[in-house]
């Protein structure tokens, strides 16, 4: 504790009378990272807005490096050496511009800087960056032609090119898959070898227990809990965040029902195995890979957005072929599509018109919309899920992001299905809420096959009776729940395993390490 | 930027941000009524204080006569801007809305003058073409993914010269010589005529045009479409995010088509009436009527803090517009500073929507 790079006392903030941070004390240390826990609407995100510049703080102090810092706008706080990699990766990037230009923007855009561009220059410059960043990318590449954790990487490289005292980030695994995350984990651990503090923000369990040296555990705009004595209480945290315990996820065992889907040698890209899968009812399917595995190609062909190269579907028996999605939700296959903010949330509209928008049909008589059958229907699922907000009249935008989730789930789960399928359900929501949406996709799972894809492997043993790993578009194992071995699956994830038919019976797994538990 | 406000707007409205939601709304809701009524109600007070002003400063603006004139002026630009506001409904824009109306005027001029048909022939004709024009603006921006400015500006060109054609840039009346050396020996049908020229007893005799009742009854129908049908809601849905809208069943693709389709018959109804009230193919018609027509939608986005094109407030825009301009002319001011004022009522709106309400703005981030 002793090298303090960032003190923080006594600091409040409110919106009008809404008193988001109740005098928070923080101490970050250099050398060290520090995970800040809490739920959705904790105050974490205005903690962070006030420490880099964007609002200024109401009361308490803030001393960076033994000096008084109270930044009044993102600028100061990034020459004082405050910088944060936002949630939004494509935040952090300019993806037009090519990986070099992007890595020394800041140099660009400082003052004196000099008029003319120095290609060669820069590009020396930037290689000398990604490289110590073990960062391997051709850095002449336009960034939107990199995949997602690279560009992560790159907005953090340049952030670090800045030779910051204080690295924030904000969620920033939330878009990453496992081994991405890992390459992230493995900068970040570089970084704190070479002495810069780190305030890390996660909801995600296994970044949490993977990198934490210290936990603040935040609840309504208060440091509720304070850990740092190895091995860090990671469920005290939780408890402290939450106000309360979380329960055990018990999960029912349900015999699974006759089959609903049927895929026949599907093949998803060119030269992967085809897929034969049965999905049946009652039963709750997990499909979990890494990002680019083909599980949102896969959630794509059977929602009718894409064609399959080959290969064959049938739903109840009937062959089944949608071409779109409408064509799908007639069928009674449903998908709630991952990444609410551009997929699924009507921004200006209230909840009710959000959650009915697939169904419209249903609720309106010779195309008028019978609003009053809307707003009920929108009343029960928000009853249902339990989502918080004044009523079903309320515009989207005023709910924090585990209730928008809520809403989005709760859009498809409002009718029966026969296939309802959830591509990253749990995307950016506290763990409370995660618990909620399980609870209830579980609760409501009998009399449809649920199919629930998920790249985190906590999200995917609290839901599934059964998990299906793909890898390079193709089935790399087919597991129950109830008979697990994590380490199979792990390795099947990252690609390590044998042949798809090893699957359940998995003998194959003699060369397998790495995959982190 | 928004990231920079300190409004109590921008702290709940951006997901996971601190405003949170069970203890950030009642206090929210506190603060912002004052500014809200502001946001609901300050457009229409305005115009009401706009109607006292002229009544007590202007003899003569406060009759019948002087409400039916501002009506029928601003019936014609009404009608378009009915239009354009199904194109800004599905996010995106129709710049073609102008010359399409110009189009109709020489089209049924040329029908009944130079071809000499009857009145339900031009009209059906300029509806058709009107039609045509939508549905090509429509494939253009659809299918080929050319930007919506873009296509429509190319579009309104295009219109601008193909008009002009046919009689080699001349306006078309009784008489006229044509290209090939004829005389031209139509005339337009009173049928036609009685569209722009006849005038409904009420109260007062000879007190509503044809061209007034024709914009009340589209813009009630404009107004039930998108407030009360699933199709007009489904509109909504893609011009507040067309991706969530496709993966929720609808064809995004469909409604947008149809969205410059009305707006491409709309524009061609204003310029049927146009046509009417003239008795000539006048080329010279209806330079302003694009300008006009989006000002009036986007005034609209004000008018009851919607923030977004509505039926509704369009017309209460053209109604705006009009009734500040025969104020000012009958004040005297003059023709130039018409403009000046349409430009500034066309900012104070706009700043009204997006700065007030600050929605937009939080919406994408």
């Amino acid at each position: 504790m002793a090298d303090a790079a960032i003190e923080i006392s006594g600091l409040t903030k409110a919106f009008g009378s809404n008193r988001v941070l109740r005098g928070i004390d923080m101490t970050l240390a250099r050398g060290e990272i520090t995970v800040l826990m809490g739920a959705n609407g904790a105050g974490k995100s205005t903690l962070v807005k006030v420490i880099c510049g964007v609002h200024p703080a109401d009361g308490g102090e803030i001393v960076l490096s033994g000096a008084p810092f109270a930044p009044r706008n993102p600028i100061e706080a990034i020459r004082a050496g405050v910088v944060t990699v936002h949630q939004n990766i494509n935040d952090g990037v300019i993806p037009d511009l090519d990986v070099a230009s992007n890595l020394l923007l800041d140099s660009l855009a400082e003052p004196g800087a000099g008029f003319f561009l120095k290609g060669r220059e820069i590009r020396a410059r930037a290689r000398e960056v990604a490289a110590s960043m073990g960062l391997e990318v051709d850095v002449r590449r336009p960034v939107r032609e990199l995949q997602l954790a690279d560009r992560q990487l790159v907005a953090i490289a340049r952030a670090m090119a800045r030779k910051p005292e204080l690295l924030i980030l904000d969620e920033p695994t939330s878009s990453l898959s496992a081994v991405e995350a890992e390459r992230l984990f493995a900068l970040l651990e570089r970084l704190r070898a070479q002495g810069v503090a780190i305030l890390y923000i996660s909801h995600r369990t296994s970044d949490i227990r993977r990198l934490a040296d210290r936990i603040y555990a935040m609840r309504d705009g208060a440091i509720v809990g304070h850990f740092a004595e190895k091995p860090l209480d990671y469920e005290a945290a939780v408890t402290a965040m939450l106000g309360q315990g979380l329960e055990e996820i018990r999960l029912d065992n349900r015999p699974p029902g006759p089959p609903v889907l049927e895929l026949e040698g599907l093949v998803l890209a060119p030269g992967a195995r085809p897929i034969d899968l049965t999905v049946h009812q009652d039963e709750v399917l997990a499909v979990t890979g890494l990002v680019g595995a083909g599980k949102t190609r896969l959630a794509a062909v059977l929602y009718g957005l894409e064609a399959p190269l080959s290969g064959t579907m049938r739903l109840g028996g009937a062959p089944y072929r949608p071409t779109s999605p409408r064509a799908a939700i007639d069928a009674g296959v449903f998908l709630c599509a991952k990444d609410r903010g551009s997929n699924g949330v009507l921004h200006d509209h209230a909840l009710d018109r959000n959650m009915s928008v697939p169904f419209l049909e249903r609720f309106s008589r010779l195309s008028f919309v019978r609003t009053r059958a809307e707003a009920r229907a929108g009343r029960e699922i928000i009853d249902q899920l339990g989502i918080v907000c004044q009523s079903e009249k309320d515009d989207i935008a005023t709910l924090s992001g585990g209730n928008q989730q809520k809403v989005m789930v709760g859009r498809w789960l409002g009718q029966p299905s026969r296939v309802l399928i959830l591509d990253e359900p749990f995307q950016g929501v506290d763990i409370k809420a995660r618990r909620d949406i399980g609870a209830k996709i579980r609760e409501t799972a009998e009399g449809r096959a649920t199919i629930v894809m998920a790249a985190e492997m906590d999200e995917v043993l609290e839901i599934a009776d059964r998990i299906v790993v793909l890898s390079d578009h193709s089935v790399a194992g087919d597991h129950r729940n109830e008979s697990l071995d994590l380490k199979l699956v792990l390795a099947q994830v990252a690609g390590q395993a044998g042949a798809p038919e090893a699957g359940a019976a998995g003998a194959g797994a003699a060369g397998i390490s790495g995959a982190t538990p | 930027m928004n990231a920079m406000q300190d409004s109590a707007a921008t702290a709940t409205g951006s997901g996971d941000s601190a405003g949170g939601n069970t203890g950030g709304n009642t206090t929210v809701a506190g603060r912002r009524s004052a500014t809200d009524l502001a946001i609901r109600y300050g457009f229409l007070t305005l115009l009401a204080g706009l109607l006292v002003f002229f009544s007590v400063f202007t003899e003569g603006f406060f009759s019948p006569f002087s409400a039916v004139f501002i009506f029928q002026s601003v019936a014609i630009t009404g009608i378009l801007a009915l239009g354009v506001t199904f194109t800004l409904v599905v996010d995106g824009f129709d710049l073609s809305i102008g010359s399409t109306a110009t189009s109709a005027l020489m089209l049924s001029a040329y029908m009944m003058v130079v071809l000499e048909q009857g009145a339900v022939v031009a009209v059906l004709a300029c509806l058709l073409m009107g039609a045509f024009i939508g549905l090509v603006n429509g494939l253009l921006i659809v299918k080929t993914r050319v930007p919506d400015l873009l296509a429509t500006l190319g579009m309104m060109f295009l219109l601008i010269g193909l008009q002009r054609i046919p009689t080699e840039g001349r306006s078309i009346s009784t008489g006229m010589v044509l290209p090939s050396g004829e005389k031209a020996n139509g005339v337009f049908d009173p049928a036609f005529l009685w569209l722009g020229r006849h005038k409904f007893d009420f109260i007062i005799p000879k007190l509503i045009p044809v061209s007034v009742v024709i914009f009340v009854i589209v813009a009630v129908l404009v107004w039930v479409f998108l407030e009360k049908t699933r199709h007009g809601r489904l509109m909504y849905a893609i011009g507040s995010n067309a991706r969530a809208a496709a993966l929720a069943g609808t064809n995004v693709n469909r409604y947008k088509i149809l969205a410059y389709i009305f707006s491409g018959v709309l524009a061609s109804v204003g310029g049927i009436l146009l046509s009417a009230r003239l008795g000539r193919g006048d080329i010279a018609s209806g330079n302003n009527l694009l300008l006009d027509s989006v000002a009036a939608a986007l005034i609209g986005f004000a008018v009851l803090g919607a923030a977004k094109p509505n039926a509704f407030g369009t017309a209460i825009g053209a109604l705006f517009v009009g009734i500040l301009l025969q104020g000012l002319t009958m004040m005297n001011a003059p023709y130039y500073t018409q403009d000046f004022v349409k430009g500034v009522v066309l900012v104070v709106a706009l700043v009204f929507t997006f700065v007030l309400t600050g929605r937009r703005a939080g919406a994408h981030h």
